[in-house]
C-alpha cells in the first residue's frame, strides 16, 4: 500500500471519531450550527481524502452522506432521532469501508456492499441528495447547484447609492444600469430617492438616486463590480451573491488549502468579496471615528456584514476555516507521529542502559573508588530521568478510551429502553499506551454489565424512588504508582442471595460455607456464572467477568467489587502505570535476591528473634500478617538471627514480608517469566541486577492474598470442627 | 379645486434641470391638481427623472395631486426602466405625435 493511502486510512479514522463525537453532540443540541458545520466538514474531509487516494467505495458513500448533511445544514430537513441514528450507522459503515480498503475488515466484501446498499436506501428517504452514481468510479465533477427554492434565489443583489457629483461629471446612473444588462439579466429594479432633501435644499444637478437591483447573472462578483468601475469611488456599492452561490462559496472555503490566510483574503479568494470591498472594509476598520459607524476594534467580518457585502454565514465559514487552519498548525507543531515499535525499541535500550548503569555503579562501589562512585551516581540519576521521560512518551490519556463509551452507552440505552447518563472524570489521567489498548475490552464488558444488569429501567427506578435517569460514571486517578479506574453505577446493586444460589447450583461453592459479602461478590468473576435471568445481546451469557479478571491479571492488575443493594455497584480496577520498568526495593533471603515494587513498600523494621515462629507481627500496636519468604518459597539454609520485615501495602491492605537482609533501592527492568512459570503465585517477573544476577520480582498482591488465605484456613478449621 | 395643466417641451436633462426646477415648484404651488404633459420632452436623463420624483413627492407632501398625463417615448422608457411607473401611479399613454 502506498504511503498516501496509509496516511488516509489513519486520518480518516480520526475524522470518523470526530464525526461520531459531533453526531452525539448534535443529538444533545440539535440547533447548534457549529456542530452541524463541524459534522459536514468532517464528512466532507473524508470524502475529499478518499477521492484523493481513489478509494471509490468510501468516496461515493461519503458523498451521499454529505448530501444529506448538506440538506440538514440548510434546514431543508430537521434533526431527528431517526436521522441521528442513521448518521451514526453511516459513520460505522464508513469505518467498515475504510477498514475494507485497508484489508482489515471483519466482514466479507459482499456483506459490506449489502450494508452499503441498505444504508443508501435509507439515506434516500432524506431527499434527493440521497441518490448515488450508478458506478462508484464516477467522481463528482464539481460543486452541485441546489435547486431553486424561490424566485430571486439565483439573483445577485446589488445595492448602489450614487455619489452626489456623478451627474455633474457627466455620468448618468442609467448608463451603468443599462451596462449592467450586458453581464446579466436585470430581474428587478427598485429606484430610491430617500436621500433627496426638501424642495428648497434640493439641487437638481446633484444625484440623490439609489437602486436596489436583482440581477440574474453567471458572472462572478468582480465582473459585476467592474460595471461600476468609473463611479466606484463615488458611490456606495454592495453586491451580495445569490443564495445559491453561498453554498458554492462555503464549499470553496472548505476546499481551500490550509494556509494561514486572513479572513478577508479567504473571502476574496473564493470570490465572495472583491479586493475593493475588502480594502474599503479595512479602511473603515482602521478609521472608525471618522466613519462613525464601527466602534474601535470591530472585527473585519462584522464590518463586512454590516456593509452588506457578504452574507454572515460566509464570514462564519471563513472564520471556522481560519480556526481550523490555526488549530491544525498548532496541532502539527505539537505532535509528531512515531511508529510504536520505534518507541518500544527505545524503551528496550533504556532498560539495557539501566542495567548497564547498575553494573557500573556496583563496580564503583566494590572498588571503593570515591570519584567513580560520584560520577556513576550522577549517571544513575540521568538514566532515571531518561527512563521516566521515555516511559512518558508511551503514555496516553485515558480520556479517549472513556469517550468511546459515550456511543456504546447511547446505543445500549436505545436497545434496552433505559435512560443512562455517562459521567466521565479523570480523563486526563495518563497511563502506558500498551495498557490502554488492553484495558479497552475489559472496560467495555464492565460498562455493558452495568448498563444491562446494574441500572434498572426508568419505571423500576421511579418505583424505587430514584431519578428515572441512571448514572454510570467512569473515573480514573493515580494512586501509589498505580492507575485506578472506577466503573460505578447507581443501579440495583448486586443481588447477594441470587449470586450465592447460582454459585451453589453450579457447584462453585459449598452450601455449608459461610462467605463474607466480599467473597460472594467475588464470585461474579467465576467462569460460567451469570445472574441475569435473560440473556440479552449485551451480556448475560456468563462469559465476560472471568475474562475481564484474566485480562486484568495479565496486566498485573486487580479488580474489586463494592456493592450496596439499591444504591449501586462500584468496580475498582487497579493497574500498574507501566509494564516495562519499575522502581524496586531489593531484598535478600538465603542469598537470593528478590525485588519488591517500591510503590508497595511502606517501611522496614527489624524483627526480633522471638517472633520467628509467628505468622504475624506487631507494628506499633497494629497486628499485621507476616509472610516469610524463606517459608513461602521453601528456601534452604538457617534463618539468620536478625531478620527484617518490609511492610507493604496494596489496595488498602497491609502485610509484612520477612526477609534476611535489605539491599536498597534499584531500578528493575521487568523481564517476563516464561510460559511454564505462568502459574507461579507470588512472583510477578524477573529482572537482571547490575551484577548480572537474576532477581525475582515479588507480586505483592498475590503474596498478601496467599497469606490471607492461609490465615483464613487456619481460622476456618476450628469452626468446621465445631459444626 | 383648481386643476393646472402644464406642458413641458424642454429636455429633462442635467443641462436644463436647474431651470426647470423653479418652474415645476411654481406650478405645484399654484394648483390643487397638477397635470404634467411631457409628450414633447425629447430627452430625459436621471437628473430629470429625479426632478420629477421631487415634484411628485412635494405635491403629495402638500396634499396635492400630481399626475403625468402624457409621456414621450423617452420619458416612458426611463420610468419603466427605473421601475417607477407604479410609484408615479400614472397610466402610461404615449401621446400621439
Amino acid at each position: 500500500m502506498d504511503e498516501l493511502k496509509q496516511v488516509f486510512l489513519q486520518e480518516s479514522n480520526e475524522q470518523l471519531d470526530a464525526l461520531e463525537a459531533l453526531l452525539l453532540e448534535l443529538e444533545a443540541r440539535p440547533d447548534d450550527e457549529t456542530t452541524l458545520n463541524g459534522i459536514f466538514r468532517a464528512a466532507h474531509t473524508i470524502k475529499g481524502a478518499a477521492g484523493m487516494v481513489e478509494c471509490a467505495a468510501v468516496e461515493s458513500f461519503a458523498h451521499v452522506v454529505e448530501n444529506v448533511l448538506d440538506r440538514l445544514r440548510n434546514h431543508e430537513i430537521a434533526v431527528s432521532t431517526e436521522l441521528a441514528a442513521l448518521m451514526l450507522a453511516c459513520t460505522d459503515q464508513l469505518r467498515l469501508l475504510v477498514a475494507d480498503e485497508a484489508g482489515v475488515a471483519d466482514l466479507a466484501t459482499e456483506e459490506i456492499q449489502a450494508r452499503t446498499a441498505q444504508l443508501l436506501a435509507r439515506l434516500g428517504e432524506f431527499g434527493p441528495g440521497g441518490q448515488v452514481a450508478a458506478s462508484p468510479k464516477v467522481v463528482d465533477p464539481g460543486v452541485q447547484r441546489m435547486p431553486g427554492r424561490h424566485a430571486g434565489h439565483n439573483c445577485w443583489h446589488i445595492s448602489v447609492r450614487f455619489g452626489a457629483d456623478v451627474l455633474r461629471q457627466g455620468m448618468d446612473p442609467e448608463n451603468f444600469l443599462r451596462f449592467l444588462e450586458t453581464v446579466g439579466n436585470i430581474r428587478h429594479i427598485e429606484t430610491l430617492a430617500d436621500g433627496m432633501p426638501a424642495a428648497a435644499a434640493m439641487d437638481p444637478e446633484l444625484c440623490y438616486l439609489g437602486f436596489e437591483i436583482a440581477l440574474e447573472s453567471a458572472a462572478d462578483k468582480q465582473a459585476i463590480e467592474d460595471v461600476f468601475a468609473f463611479v466606484r469611488d463615488e458611490c456606495r456599492l454592495a453586491i451580495l451573491p445569490p443564495d445559491s452561490k453561498v453554498g458554492d462559496y462555503l464549499e470553496l472555503i472548505d476546499s481551500l488549502p490550509e494556509d494561514s490566510l486572513r479572513l478577508g483574503e479567504i473571502l476574496v479568494q473564493v470570490g465572495a468579496l472583491t479586493a475593493d470591498e475588502l480594502a474599503e472594509g479595512l479602511r473603515a476598520q482602521a478609521a472608525p471615528a471618522s466613519a462613525g459607524s464601527a466602534p474601535e476594534g470591530t472585527p473585519i467580518g462584522e464590518i463586512l456584514v454590516a456593509r452588506q457585502v457578504v452574507q454572515p454565514e460566509l464570514v462564519a465559514a471563513a472564520v471556522a476555516k481560519q480556526t481550523q487552519v490555526s488549530e491544525k498548525k498548532a496541532h502539527d507543531a505539537k505532535l509528531i507521529r512515531v511508529p510504536a515499535d520505534k518507541l518500544d525499541h527505545l524503551i528496550n535500550l533504556v532498560g539495557e542502559l539501566v542495567i548497564a548503569g547498575a553494573a557500573t555503579s556496583l563496580l564503583a562501589h566494590t572498588r571503593r573508588d570515591g570519584e567513580l562512585i560520584e560520577s556513576s551516581s550522577l549517571l544513575t540519576r540521568l538514566v532515571e530521568e531518561i527512563r521516566d521521560a521515555s516511559l512518558q512518551l508511551r503514555t496516553v490519556q485515558i480520556g479517549e478510551t472513556f469517550n468511546r463509551f459515550q456511543r456504546l452507552v447511547r446505543d445500549a440505552c436505545k436497545d434496552l429502553g433505559k435512560d443512562v447518563e455517562l459521567v466521565i472524570s479523570g480523563g486526563e489521567t495518563e497511563l502506558d499506551k500498551s495498557i490502554v489498548e488492553k484495558i479497552g475490552d475489559p472496560l467495555m464488558h464492565l460498562v455493558r454489565n452495568s448498563l444491562d444488569h446494574g441500572i434498572e429501567s426508568p419505571a423500576v427506578r421511579e418505583a424505587a424512588g430514584k431519578s428515572p435517569r441512571g448514572t454510570l460514571s467512569l473515573n480514573a486517578y493515580h494512586d501509589a504508582g498505580n492507575i485506578v479506574i472506577e466503573v460505578a453505577d447507581d443501579g440495583a446493586g448486586l443481588n447477594r442471595e441470587r449470586i450465592l444460589a447460582k454459585a451453589i447450583e453450579r457447584g462453585l461453592v459449598d452450601p455449608d460455607v459461610h462467605l463474607s459479602d466480599r467473597e460472594v461478590y467475588d464470585l461474579i468473576f467465576a467462569p460460567g456464572l451469570s445472574t441475569a435471568e435473560q440473556v440479552t445481546n449485551l451480556s448475560g451469557r456468563g462469559v465476560g467477568m472471568d475474562v475481564v479478571r484474566r485480562n486484568l491479571q495479565a496486566l498485573r492488575g486487580t479488580i474489586n467489587v463494592d456493592s450496596h443493594p439499591g444504591q449501586g455497584t462500584r468496580l475498582t480496577l487497579r493497574l500498574p502505570l507501566t509494564l516495562a520498568i519499575i522502581d524496586g526495593f531489593l531484598v535478600v533471603s538465603a542469598n537470593r535476591s528478590y525485588v519488591i515494587p517500591l510503590d508497595a513498600v511502606v517501611e522496614c523494621i527489624e524483627r526480633p528473634v522471638t517472633e520467628h515462629d509467628r505468622n504475624y507481627f506487631n507494628l506499633r500496636g497494629q497486628v499485621l500478617p507476616a509472610v516469610c519468604l524463606r517459608e513461602s518459597f521453601k528456601l534452604p539454609g538457617e534463618r539468620p538471627t536478625r531478620e527484617s520485615v518490609v511492610v507493604v501495602q496494596y489496595a488498602g491492605q497491609r502485610a509484612g514480608i520477612v526477609v534476611d537482609r535489605l539491599a536498597g533501592e534499584l531500578q528493575a527492568v521487568i523481564k517476563p517469566l516464561g510460559a511454564i512459570f505462568r502459574h507461579l503465585q507470588g512472583i510477578g517477573g524477573s529482572t537482571i541486577l547490575g551484577s548480572g544476577e537474576v532477581a525475582l520480582i515479588l507480586d505483592v498482591s498475590a503474596l498478601i492474598k496467599i497469606s490471607g488465605q492461609a490465615e483464613q484456613r487456619l481460622l476456618a478449621r476450628p469452626e468446621q470442627r465445631s459444626a | 379645486m383648481s386643476v393646472i395643466r402644464r406642458a413641458f417641451t424642454e429636455d429633462f436633462t442635467i443641462y436644463r434641470v436647474a431651470e426647470i426646477k423653479p418652474d415645476l415648484l411654481e406650478v405645484i404651488a399654484a394648483g390643487e391638481r397638477i397635470e404634467l404633459d411631457l409628450a414633447q420632452v425629447e430627452r430625459i436623463d436621471s437628473a430629470g427623472c429625479q426632478l420629477l420624483m421631487l415634484a411628485k413627492r412635494e405635491a403629495s407632501a402638500a396634499g396635492k395631486t400630481l399626475a403625468i398625463v402624457a409621456h414621450s417615448p423617452a420619458v416612458q422608457s426611463l420610468i419603466e426602466f427605473y421601475n417607477l411607473a407604479a410609484w408615479f401611479g400614472d397610466p402610461l399613454v404615449v401621446a400621439a405625435q
